[in-house]
């Protein structure tokens, strides 16, 4: 089945997994903005006065952009992961294996939703932070493109954490001790700049640093590295994490026995 | 074309360390039309074979097809010919019934199918929960719904495993009613069931799975009069003598034994005036499907080997269905 043939069947599956999200969506969209303002709020008044990482730039406004970007990425990770594993511990996902959709449909869909949701999300914080200090988008196509490339990335990454994981302690698991660290080391909070130089080397290797930062550079018209290098880094770690998705799915693993 | 051929279907997998052979090798096709009912007792194989032909599966070896489409190869065309009811009891807490159906539909490509859905919600008796949420269903509305969402697509084949487990009398009417209707007008079903009265009263053949393997295949007719049979009731609070308890069916104090002629009837009386039994309510009749499933799956009758089914074909002349079955 072609890629298009399967973006038609996708359309369905696509559709109710937004619909699945968007029936909850107090817990599965105003929880994360609300989370994130806070995080805004509480660390923008206390470090407000104390830190200035790019020159003429305020610091809340400099965690604006960290902020929405992780909201993308966890919610984009979140969406296709609970998903998939709720409906495997339910037994409800039964009603897809029976359909005809080939698994780049099963791909196209799940992966879909979660960047729907994430780009949802990420917007839903930078509207509420207006109020507060949302800075001015320098670059907007840079901000979309890693915005874009960030969602479909973690929705990747969440199928695969959703078809690996048989109970919802090890889904947990791969949330607090793979996403969640990997999130808060990439720079939202800070510049890598800021650190001593192995810590420096370390985060260079975390692609989500490159999410961040590229995404950073559509709001300041500055970054830490080149968005090229960035966009590089993080298209070919988004084309490798697809590439096992699919892999996965084709042969139906966990899925089919 | 048959409607679905198991051609040396084997599974073979790992549990707890030890290798476990759920199938080992089974044949036989199922014809256009016909209504087969696959029996055996928890863990003869009847699930994995059901999950292998819906895809759910993937057999060790063999080669399954839904209207000769390769359920592997061809996947797409075998799972649109084919309307699955699974045994558990499961569904989707974010939606209501009707939600469920359209979302059902629209994986098979039909969008605008709200009348074929209105149609299967009064089939089933569910037109007033349409709106309701899945999960303010009971069990029994619940699996009303796997039905209907097995339906939703009008496949031409019919695969219900244990639908009427753990549900009362009336869906199970409802279903048959529904179900028998499908099938003369001309789908395909295949079913498997715990209540053998059910299978002899619905399905035209009969297939037996024990350990595995197919040990029966035959006309459901021929199954019950292959044995020519016939069963000796009573009721009894004694205990049987060693001899005919070995060979007694017995549901709490009612005792059927095979009796095939009038010698082996008073054999059997002897025995029991002899042992001191008092008995009651005696009466004579033929065995029903449930003694022949016992004698297989005991080994006390071996039925003859299953036979495949060249053109074994169910000719539909005026809404009834002629066998020509050569098992």
């Amino acid at each position: 089945m072609s890629w298009f043939a399967s973006l038609q069947g996708a359309r369905p599956l696509f559709a109710k997994e937004v619909l699945r999200f968007w029936k909850v969506a107090a817990q599965t969209v105003g929880a994360p903005v609300l989370t994130a303002v806070l995080y805004l709020l509480i660390f923008g008044h206390v470090l407000e006065n104390h830190v200035q990482v790019y020159p003429g730039v305020g610091y809340t406004a400099f965690l604006v952009p960290g902020l929405v970007m992780m909201s993308v990425l966890q919610n984009a990770f979140a969406n296709s992961s609970s998903s998939l594993i709720q409906s495997k511990i339910t037994g409800n996902l039964v009603f897809v294996l029976l359909t005809p959709l080939s698994h780049r449909a099963w791909f196209l869909a799940y992966v879909g939703a979660s960047l729907v949701r994430g780009l949802i999300v990420g917007a839903g914080v930078w509207l509420a932070t207006l109020v507060f200090a949302a800075p001015q988008m320098a670059q907007p196509l840079w901000a979309l493109t890693f915005a874009v490339l960030g969602g479909c990335l973690l929705g990747s990454l969440g199928l695969i954490a959703g078809l690996w994981a048989d109970k919802f302690d090890q889904m947990a698991a791969f949330q607090n001790f793979v996403i969640l660290p990997m999130t808060f080391l990439s720079g939202v909070f800070y510049s890598v700049h800021s650190l001593p130089d192995f810590w420096h080397g370390v985060s260079r290797l975390n692609p989500f640093f490159y999410l961040i930062d590229g995404f950073r550079r559509g709001f300041f018209g500055q970054s830490d590295v080149s968005p090229w290098l960035s966009l590089a880094v993080v298209a070919s770690v988004a084309c490798a994490v697809a590439a096992v998705a699919l892999h996965l799915l084709k042969t139906g693993y966990k899925i089919r026995h | 074309m048959n409607a679905i051929s198991f051609q040396q279907v084997a599974k073979t997998f790992t549990s707890a360390g030890r290798e476990v052979r759920a199938l080992q090798g089974v044949s036989f096709d199922i014809a256009e039309g016909e209504f087969f009912g696959l029996l055996g007792p928890n863990g003869a194989g009847k699930t994995t074979l059901i999950s292998i032909l819906a895809g759910l599966s993937r057999a060790t070896s063999g080669r399954v097809t839904v209207q000769g489409h390769d359920v592997v190869d061809d996947y797409a065309a075998a799972r649109r010919a084919l309307g699955v009811v699974p045994q558990e009891l499961v569904f989707d807490p974010f939606f209501s019934v009707r939600e469920t159906l359209r979302i059902q539909s629209a994986y098979f490509g039909l969008r605008r199918n709200d009348d074929w859905i209105d149609e299967l919600l009064a089939h089933l008796g569910l037109s007033d929960k349409a709106e309701a949420n899945m999960r303010q269903l009971s069990g029994g509305m619940k699996r009303r719904v796997l039905v209907a969402q097995a339906l939703v697509h009008r496949p031409p084949v019919i695969v219900l495993d244990e639908p009427t487990a753990g549900v009362d009398v009336e869906l199970r009417q409802t279903l048959w009613q529904f179900i028998a209707k499908l099938n003369k007008d001309g789908h395909t079903v295949l079913l498997t069931t715990h209540y053998l009265g059910e299978a002899e009263a619905l399905c035209h053949r009969i297939g037996m799975l024990k350990l595995g393997q197919l040990v029966a295949l035959d006309r459901t007719s021929a199954l019950l009069a292959g044995t020519a049979s016939t069963m000796l009731r009573f009721k009894t609070d004694a205990p049987l003598p060693p001899a005919l308890a070995a060979k007694a069916r017995i549901t709490g104090r009612i005792v059927q034994l095979p009796a095939h002629d009038a010698g082996e009837v008073e054999h059997a009386l002897a025995a029991l005036r002899e042992a001191g039994c008092a008995i009651e309510d005696l009466e004579m009749g033929r065995a029903d499907l449930e003694d022949i499933f016992l004698a297989i799956m005991q080994g006390r009758l071996t039925p003859p080997p299953p036979a495949p089914m060249p053109g074994a074909g169910i000719a539909s002349a005026g809404g009834v269905a002629t066998r020509g079955v050569t098992a």
